[in-house]
């Protein structure tokens, strides 16, 4: 047996192991590792301060290298090698043989020769150990300076401000991530970091680290200077080359071990890989570059596929304190006559760069900051010389559609690599898609392990897979989630003509599994618009506020909407709403549809309040459901000189027909009474609006996130055809919508636009009109006041309380006092206290 | 985080080193296929009856996420077989197998063992 001995037990070290031992089981594997631990995961290192633990880093535990034969030895440093016996001594004395040694050292961090670099408060940022020591001392401090303006000093940036201290980073370059993004990208990418709380400091190179025994604050070069209580230096890394050097093994001058394209140093029995490596006058800080390394050591040793270590693409996609950075192929445009093409948008905080060939036909590479969405697709431009389209510009200039993106996965070729970590290509995923039959994207992560690295090439993989099943002539079906192989549609079709009135049922019988947080409260809403009866009757596949029939925030207290249909409401109404909200100490605000939220309300409230309300004859506003909203209406031909007609009365009428029907998202709905629209219902679901002969109905606007006016269906029509119309168009906007999706994108999706719309609903096309009435007129006899079904039943009340073994209230809800009312505490201040 | 470790330090890693059977409820007082808080000491736990399988789980109450209270009120389900639960803030969803959030980079929450005993619940601590 090939007895091998690896020294260094950091991510590369363990990778290689892992992949020795998955290939052959012919060798003896030693490791020595300097730290107290096994290998951790240093490229996440920072979250040691958002809470994970020392353990929660380890990439593996003990037990994995007992269990796999390895014998780990930790906190053994190997202190010198004996090439002529083949062994190694580690700084206790042991000895150890060795056939093959490979050397994993790593690297440690470089701290640059400045006078007072010794005081106390100055730390690196690099081991377990570093991070421990600066916690234990950030308690007693505030402010915290960082040297280095690179991916790893903002990571320790990050860290202090996870930390609470005021942070400031200092960098000697012009900008911050020289070796990634350009002054331009930086100076984005320094406005980001400063709305984050953090102090940067660019050109700044220190010459003194001031203080009397601790460090009081540090001056610089040009005479200026900066208080700080710690100072944090991460200003890049030094390879641990030390060890091959005093064993008479080459190392470059600047320092790294120096290997051969197979990782073979002047020792023929030797080898060396990861940070600790010099290779082609390159050493590589990353991770990946590493593990590549680590490949084509083992396929040496197992003399399978021998390959050469060819350099790596420094390519990089992260996210740097939320903020994404994109740098990738020839960033900066060295390239003899490359042309530059930059966006910088300041108010996004965003900047793309893109640098094209002198003949304008490859990217060549470029920098993105603040949205590196394009990142995948760029990087795979490069990579495989994907020809230009004719305005290059609109790369970056153009908008990032989808559609953009699938051509553009289209004509990448077979070879494209797509999964970076696991070194996927696009034909393999193609292959695996055509043979094993596949269709979801779960699905082909299994077969491949594409997507299972870092998940950045999901949304390629997506799109192959998309692209590929069209190829094959899949229809790609629009499926629930996991648990149904049906639309939402198809389901309302099965419920119906089956007669399934649960979800166990439906279940049952057309899906399988448990359901989940998608399809149950998909089904409760089709049961709810199908049947209406209680939705109490089957709580837990309930989204939690049709579950407690009401609205759920911030902190966990609840609100309650009572119906004001039309906003119209008696004095004495207002004063009992004000009464209860008086007795139970909620916060009152006047909604946008016209009715009043009550706030603040422990879960074991609800009930007692809700009677309170139905005493004084209100009703459940059906505010926490997807469900009829408000009908808002302006004050109309009763009272304003200008109305045409009684739009408080048409509201009134309308809001009360409706109330308490359920539909795929919620809908709202608005009467104006004259053509000034004081109602605005030209952005509601449906909208009526007076003329001098009747009323026009628009429907399908919405307000939002992307608003969108309502369209003109009809004009001039009587009241009753008006409504009917209205029945016919909610009806059919019920059957036929995907779940959670309101009026507008229902319209925008379907087929043959408002033009289709029309001939079913106003020309009876499909014949189905009788049908929407009929169905609309059973749901409406059919409302009921859940609230009341609560009150009404003390069985149903049970499940109105936090604990269910105590009559405690949940001792975390708190509240502070804001303009006389209350108000929850901040979560995020909460969040914080709790850390 | 002060509450997160609090939860751990009750969180067994295997079954031998439970010291406590917490008697939490009868079985009729969890709803069918969902979930129920319950009170231990200082601690907040939910309890989530699957009904359809005829097994129970136990996790922290605390959603990782905006530290709230609420996990107990969330929606179970499963994905590829194992038990999920979906916070009903975000719909953060937690295995409740191993604690690990599935749709997200959210800390793992503690998990408790369940056991059913003459029509109670126990839940397993640590002390």
């Amino acid at each position: 047996m090939t007895r091998i001995i690896v020294v260094g037990n950091g991510m590369v070290g363990l990778k290689f192991c892992e992949k020795l031992i998955s290939r052959s089981a012919d060798f003896e594997i030693i490791v020595y590792g300097e730290e107290p631990r096994p290998a951790y995961d240093r490229v996440h290192l920072s979250s040691f301060f958002s809470g994970s633990s020392a353990e929660d880093l380890l990439l593996t535990p003990y037990s994995w290298y007992e269990s796999n034969k390895i014998k780990l030895l930790t906190g053994e440093l190997v202190t010198s090698i004996d090439r002529n016996e083949k062994a190694v001594q580690t700084h206790s004395g042991r000895k150890d043989h060795y056939d093959i040694l490979v050397l994993a050292t790593g690297s440690s961090a470089f701290v640059p020769n400045i006078e007072g670099v010794e005081r106390n408060g100055v730390f690196v940022y690099r081991t377990i150990e570093d991070l421990i020591q600066i916690r234990d001392y950030a308690s007693k401090i505030k402010k915290a300076v960082v040297i280095g303006g690179g991916l790893l000093g903002l990571e320790a940036a990050k860290a202090m401000i996870d930390l609470r201290l005021e942070t400031h980073v200092v960098e000697f370059a012009q900008r911050l991530m020289p070796r990634q993004v350009d002054d331009d990208g930086s100076a984005i990418l320094v406005n980001k970091l400063q709305q984050l709380g953090i102090q940067v400091h660019i050109n700044k190179s220190t010459s003194r680290i001031e203080g009397n025994g601790k460090l009081e604050g540090l001056t610089f070069s040009n005479g200026t200077s900066i208080d700080a209580d710690m100072l944090v230096i991460s200003a890049g890394i030094r390879p641990r080359d030390e060890l091959a050097k005093n064993s008479g093994l080459n190392v470059h001058q600047r320092g790294g071990i120096l290997v051969d394209d197979f990782m073979k140093t002047n020792d023929e029995n030797i080898f060396a890989i990861g940070e600790a490596v010099c290779h082609n006058n390159m050493v590589y800080g990353l991770v990946a570059p590493g593990y590549e390394m680590a490949e084509v050591v083992v396929r040496q040793l197992v003399n399978d596929h021998i390959k050469p270590f060819k350099g790596f693409d420094m390519s990089t996609k992260l996210k740097l304190l939320g903020v994404d950075v994109g740098s990738f192929g020839d960033a900066f445009g060295e390239t003899p006559g490359s042309i530059p093409i930059a966006l910088k948008d300041n108010r996004n905080g965003v900047y793309k760069r893109v640098n094209i060939s002198s003949d304008g036909k490859f990217l060549l590479g470029g920098i993105l900051v603040g949205d590196a969405a394009q990142y995948h697709l760029f990087h795979q431009m490069v990579a495989n010389k994907i020809p230009l389209p004719n305005q290059p510009e609109s790369l970056i200039f153009g908008t990032s559609s989808k559609t953009d993106e699938t051509s553009g996965v289209k004509n990448l070729p077979d070879s494209a690599q797509i999964c970076s970590c696991e070194n996927i290509s696009k034909g393999d995923l193609v292959f695996q898609i055509a043979q094993s039959g596949v269709t979801t994207l779960d699905g082909l992560k299994k077969n491949t392990k594409a997507c299972t690295g870092c998940g950045g090439c999901a949304p390629m993989v997506n799109d192959i897979l998309k692209i590929t099943l069209e190829s094959l002539g899949h229809k790609v079906k629009k499926t629930l989630c996991e648990h149904f192989d049906y639309s939402r549609q198809e389901l309302f079709g099965i419920i119906k003509v089956k007669e399934l009135r649960t979800f166990n049922q439906v279940l049952d019988s057309h899906g399988r599994g448990d359901g989940c947080e998608v399809c149950k409260p998909a089904v409760a809403s089709l049961l709810a618009s199908i049947w209406n009866e209680p939705i109490m009757q089957q709580p837990t596949i309930q989204d939690t506020n049709d579950r407690y029939l009401a609205n759920i925030q911030k902190g966990g207290s609840y609100s309650v909407v009572p119906r004001i249909a039309g906003g119209e409401i008696t004095p004495d109404k207002l004063m009992a709403i004000g009464r209860i909200a008086q007795k139970y100490n909620l916060y009152t605000k006047i909604t946008g549809g016209q009715r009043i939220d009550m706030f603040g309300a422990r879960v074991d409230q609800l009930p007692s309040i809700w009677a309170e309300l139905i005493e004084e004859g209100f009703e459940s506003g059906h505010a926490y459901g997807k469900a009829l909203r408000t009908v808002k209406s302006c004050v109309g031909s009763t009272w304003c000189r200008f109305g045409v007609q009684d739009s408080v009365a048409y509201a009134i009428f309308i809001e009360n027909r409706y109330k308490g029907l359920r539909a795929p998202h919620k809908i709202k709905g608005a009467v104006s009474g004259c053509i000034r629209e004081c109602a605005e219902a030209q952005s509601k679901d449906f909208g009526i609006i007076a003329t001098e002969k009747g009323w026009n109905l628009y429907v399908c606007g919405n307000g939002g996130a992307r608003p969108q006016h309502a369209k003109l269906l009809v004009n001039d029509v009587d009241m009753e055809t008006c409504t009917k119309l209205i029945d016919r168009f909610l009806m059919f906007y019920i059957r036929t919508a995907d779940p959670l999706t309101r009026t507008a994108t229902w319209l925008n999706k379907m087929e043959g636009g408002l033009d289709y719309l029309r001939e079913v609903i106003i020309d009876d096309k499909l014949g189905i009109c009788d049908l929407l009435e009929k169905e609309m007129k059973e749901l409406i006899e059919g409302y009921h006041c859940e609230w009341k079904k609560v009150v009404d039943d003390p069985e149903l009340q049970k499940q109105f309380k936090h604990f269910i073994n105590s009559d405690d209230t949940d001792p975390t809800l708190s509240f502070v006092e804001v303009r006389e009312q209350k108000l929850p505490s901040n979560w995020n201040e909460m969040r914080d206290k709790n850390k | 985080m002060e509450i997160l470790n609090q939860l751990r330090t009750h969180a067994a890693e295997n079954l031998c080193e439970i010291k406590i059977w917490f008697r939490a409820a009868h079985i009729s007082d969890f709803p069918e296929n969902g979930g129920a808080c319950i009170k231990y000491k200082d601690l907040q736990i939910a309890v989530f009856n699957f009904s359809r399988r005829n097994e129970w789980y136990a996790c922290q109450n605390l959603c990782p996420h905006k530290m709230q209270m609420v996990l107990s009120r969330g929606m179970i389900g499963s994905t590829d077989g194992d038990p999920k639960i979906a916070c009903p803030f975000h719909k953060k969803t937690f295995s409740l197998l191993n604690g690990q959030c599935l749709n997200g980079e959210e800390e793992k929450i503690s998990v408790f063992p369940v056991k059913v005993e003459d029509g109670f619940i126990y839940i397993g601590f640590t002390k």
